[in-house]
């Protein structure tokens, strides 16, 4: 049984895509937001443009845990198509609002929920006369219907219909009635509030909510990139959006009109690696956003990079696969995919962001990283990051912060030295210097993805092949401790148990951790935010009997990795994995260590 | 090993170019294609037209995709970057490494199986983007380094080593270009250098993407009878129309054209491309009337040659993204990064 509790609960809106409810579901949750209390907002959405099913959960929050809860506590079921699941999700005690102009006695089936009917289509039929407006309103009507059941603030309310119709002023009168529609009808017919309701708090102070692709855009933008290409591919097509808004906000001379940066819509995703890499040789910061089909094409051009040493960033927004898979759904599935992806031997430095905030980082970190080890980079995001919108402290920046170019001899440099040999490993730190094309005519070389001895002089020999292979290993293998550094959580007392994840899964982890405590199970939390893993993972495993390894794919991608990439041993390590395409909810991994730990314990 | 670093031997009175260079300052490492290659006249045509044009070496960047075309942007300009990338994906390297910096000569090698085949995509792209580059499509119908395979510019009916004809209709790649909007237009021959130079000077001098297809024999798989790419066949069909010399802007032009002869046609920085009509009723700036003349052409079974069409009137990649003249890699990052004021002022909408 649900304990009504303040602040404390999840309301999930069932709609039907392409009728304008993603705006009114925003609206409600910056609402709660701006009430100084933490939500979680997820869209599970399908990959169609209109008539399919579609939810956006908000899950209110005054403790302040970032994943999902699992729970439904309040349903504003708008799509008759799956009013029965819908129904089915609600939690015993939970509250079902529906749309009464067609009375639905059989949702009295449930004893444990309360039905609540709203002839939401009937008051916006009489009351607006466009037909668009009349399917447009209805959604704006519901948000009224939870203003007064949750007692949500009016005047938030208000101020964001005029925000977010600044541009339009003539909707707002519209919108604002349609408020007013069902939020006077729920006063008038329910005891409102609800015992699920909203009180304001002081928890959002220093927050923002943004999604994860366009804190990446931005970081793209503040760490400097001039080039973006691109194929469009959902869930990453938000990201370069992102980068091109900035970028017209931010990068246009406001004399000339001319831009700083360039971006290119590419014929497919072999082109936009091609371009990436182009523009990153001859200078450029550059960087391109994908998703798992989209890698699976640029492999061939991901090894020309490794093995020609030119920068190249990809952001991979997760989705789930395998082929098209579920393109709209999330999941942390192309981990082992990208760390060695491309024919030959090949190995990546991957970067794993946990929330937007990260984004906007480890884009950042990304391209210095690209540049500074002459390699790809992949930023590995999912859809659940990516398109949400999250609640996350205010993004920063230091401008003292200079990008890292890396070894790239100016003319100068060129001018002193004898000869340029393009991979010689001079400085014994396993890079080697590069140079840009136009610079110096004694820094000319030829760049290849055949086979190339150190003077970087194209060979067919054995030994000088090795020469150059051993060193790109040892390479990627000292970036390890250059990658963001893992992020220990400490149980209160003494643990001989652990979790260890990545990325998406934070949220759900952290909670999970706090309540197996509470049921007696202390478990240090490790979150792993790059690879190569840095000596501490592999410390971290050896400190612990049992090891949760939680991700989001179904053949334990992260655990593979940490198997072949450490030295730890198979049995430590337990598996949990969720796979199902819908962001991670802490009950899940709560219960999934609970059982296995039982099991141990058992055996 | 294949390829040798070719010595450098200076000659008394070589002649020099505006830099005071010789033309081998021009030229790279030793060849390693089969002996009478057509590929290797090409590449001494591009050495030649660098030469001429007294480009600085290091000032210009060689691309190319895979093949045995694609191996020569190692056997000229040994003082020009090189990027020998991956097959058929040149010109998404070149498209990307043009953007990043505007201010070098960009000149992309490829063949006929890493354009119409496997990079018949980004070819295309490439021309509709109007990359400004030249792009030299070294032809002879077939795959060399794997050892004779028919390629998409085959000719129907044209027969393969062993004596089995092609059957599926050929990719003409000056046809191709035109009809997406290609901006230079030009199809020479290995064998015909005094041709050649000047349409790779005015090529690299165009404003956006030039296109030459050199028909370019390959002796070991593709120069038997019953081939329509061998020397033979291409000596007796080829035709010129049009003969393009390049004038760079520094030169004083005191020409007199003859009416209706000479089409002088001014290029975006003051250089000339002078004309010279070689047959009636053709006039390479309309591209109407390119197209007819190539289908004809075609019709007649003759290998229409020479600068078939160039427009310097539509933009190119740069100025379609409205960027700045100065090279993107030059943009001081002070002038990139908007700061950590601007960061809290854009956040004020996000709350």
């Amino acid at each position: 049984m649900s304990v009504a509790a303040e602040n404390d609960f999840v309301i999930k809106l069932a709609n039907v895509n392409g009728t304008g409810s993603a705006s009114a579901n925003g609206l409600l949750m910056k609402a709660i937001f701006r009430m100084g209390v933490p939500v979680v907002g997820k869209n599970v959405f399908p990959s169609n443009i209109q008539g399919l099913p579609t939810w956006y959960e908000i899950r209110v929050t005054g403790d302040g845990y970032r994943g999902r809860s699992g729970e439904v506590h309040i349903m504003i079921a708008m799509n008759a198509e799956t009013y029965e699941k819908d129904l089915a999700e609600i939690s015993p005690g939970g509250f079902l609002i529906y749309d009464s102009t067609w009375p639905r006695p059989h949702f009295m089936t449930r004893k444990d929920v309360t039905v609540l009917g709203v002839p939401l289509a009937k008051m916006c039929n009489d009351a607006f006369k466009v037909a668009r407006s009349r399917i447009l309103m209805k959604n704006m009507a519901y948000v009224g219907v939870v203003a007064a059941l949750l007692d949500l603030d009016l005047h938030v309310l208000h101020d964001l219909v005029r925000e977010m119709f600044s541009s339009k002023p003539k909707l707002i009168d519209l919108n604002m009635q349609a408020i007013a529609l069902g939020f006077d009808y729920a006063k008038e017919h329910f005891a409102c509030p609800l015992c699920f309701r909203v009180k304001p708090m002081d928890k959002t102070k220093g927050k923002v909510m943004i999604d994860g692709n366009s804190a990446a855009g931005l970081g793209c933008v503040y760490a400097g990139a001039t080039f973006g290409a691109w194929y469009p591919i959902t869930p990453s097509t938000s990201l370069m959006d992102g980068f091109a808004k900035y970028c017209a906000q931010l990068r246009v001379d406001e004399d000339t009109g001319k831009h700083k940066y360039c971006i290119i819509q590419a014929e497919d995703e072999l082109a936009a690696a091609g371009m990436v890499i182009g523009a990153s040789w001859n200078g450029a910061r550059a960087f391109t956003p994908t998703s798992g089909p989209g890698v699976s094409l640029m492999s061939e051009f991901i090894g020309f990079a490794y093995y020609a040493e030119i920068p190249f960033v990809l952001f991979d927004v997760q989705r789930v696969g395998p082929s098209t898979g579920m393109p709209t759904r999330t999941q942390q599935c192309d981990i082992q995919l990208c760390a060695y992806a491309s024919h030959g031997d090949t190995r990546h430095i991957l970067l794993f962001p946990a929330d937007p905030g990260e984004c906007f980082e480890m884009a950042v970190n990304a391209l210095d990283l690209a540049e500074r080890f002459q390699t790809p980079v992949f930023v590995l995001s999912d859809i659940d990051i990516g398109m949400n919108d999250w609640m996350v402290d205010e993004l920063t920046w230091d401008d003292n912060y200079q990008p890292d170019r890396g070894k790239v001899l100016s003319a100068q440099q060129i001018e002193k030295i004898e000869k340029f040999h393009r991979y010689l490993d001079v400085d014994g730190d396993h890079i080697p210097y590069r140079t840009l094309p136009g610079t110096h005519p004694k820094g000319a070389y030829f760049t290849r993805g055949s086979g190339h001895n150190k003077w970087g002089g194209y060979t067919e020999d054995g030994q000088e092949y090795k020469e150059v292979v051993d060193r790109l290993r040892l390479k990627w293998a000292s970036s390890a401790d250059h990658v963001p550094a893992p992020v220990v959580i400490k149980a209160s007392k003494k643990a001989n148990c652990a979790i260890l994840s990545l990325g998406s899964c934070d949220g759900a982890v952290i909670e999970a951790r706090d309540k197996l405590e509470s049921n007696g199970l202390p478990l240090n939390y490790m979150r792993v935010r790059g690879f190569p893993f840095c000596s501490e993972v592999e410390e971290f495993i050896e400190d612990h009997e049992e090891v949760y390894v939680v991700e989001q794919n179904r053949d334990a991608q992260l655990l593979n990795l940490l198997l072949v990439e450490t030295k730890v041993k198979r049995k430590k390590l337990i598996p949990v994995l969720h796979y199902s395409g819908e962001p991670l909810d802490y009950r899940f991994v709560f219960d999934a260590i609970l059982k296995a730990h039982e099991m141990r314990k058992s055996a | 090993m294949t390829s040798f670093a070719k010595p450098r031997i200076r000659r008394k009175n070589e002649p020099t170019n505006d830099l005071g260079l010789t033309r081998a300052d021009y030229e790279g490492a030793m060849s390693t294609l089969c002996a009478g290659c057509g590929h290797d006249s090409v590449t001494a045509s591009m050495a030649r037209a660098f030469f001429r044009l007294s480009i600085e070496p290091h000032r210009a960047v060689k691309v190319s995709g895979i093949g045995c075309s694609s191996k020569t942007t190692a056997y000229f300009l040994r003082e020009s970057h090189g990027n020998n990338t991956v097959h058929g994906r040149m010109p998404s390297v070149a498209t990307g490494a043009a953007a990043a910096n505007s201010s070098l000569s960009y000149i992309g090698v490829s063949g006929d199986g890493d354009s119409l085949s496997i990079g018949l995509g980004q070819f295309v792209h490439a021309m509709r983007r109007n990359v400004n580059m030249l792009y030299v499509l070294e032809n002879n119908g077939v795959y060399g380094l794997t050892k004779g395979q028919f390629s998409a510019s085959a000719d129907l009916g044209s027969t393969a080593k062993k004596g089995a004809p092609n059957e599926q209709p050929p990719i003409d790649p000056v046809s191709l270009a035109l009809s997406v909007g290609a901006t230079f237009v030009a199809r020479g021959f290995s064998g015909d250098r005094e041709q050649l130079v000047p349409l790779i000077e005015a090529g690299l001098k165009h404003k956006g993407f030039g296109l030459i297809d050199v028909i370019s024999p390959c002796v070991s798989f593709n120069d038997h009878k019953g081939s329509t790419k061998s020397y033979a066949h291409t000596y007796k069909y080829y035709h010129k129309a049009v003969h393009a010399d390049f004038v760079p802007p520094s030169q004083d032009i005191k020409v007199k054209y003859d009416d209706g002869e000479m089409m002088p046609l001014e290029l975006h920085d003051g250089g000339i491309i002078r004309l010279r009509k070689l047959e009636k009723g053709f006039d390479p700036r309309d591209r109407a009337a390119a197209t007819m003349a190539l289908a004809k052409a075609q019709q007649n079974k003759e290998i229409l040659t020479g600068l078939i069409h160039i427009d310097e009137s539509l933009k190119d990649m740069h100025e379609l993204n409205r960027m700045e003249d100065r090279p993107l890699n030059e943009i001081p990052y002070a002038e990139l990064n908007p700061g950590a004021a601007k960061l809290a002022e854009l956040q004020k909408g996000f709350r």
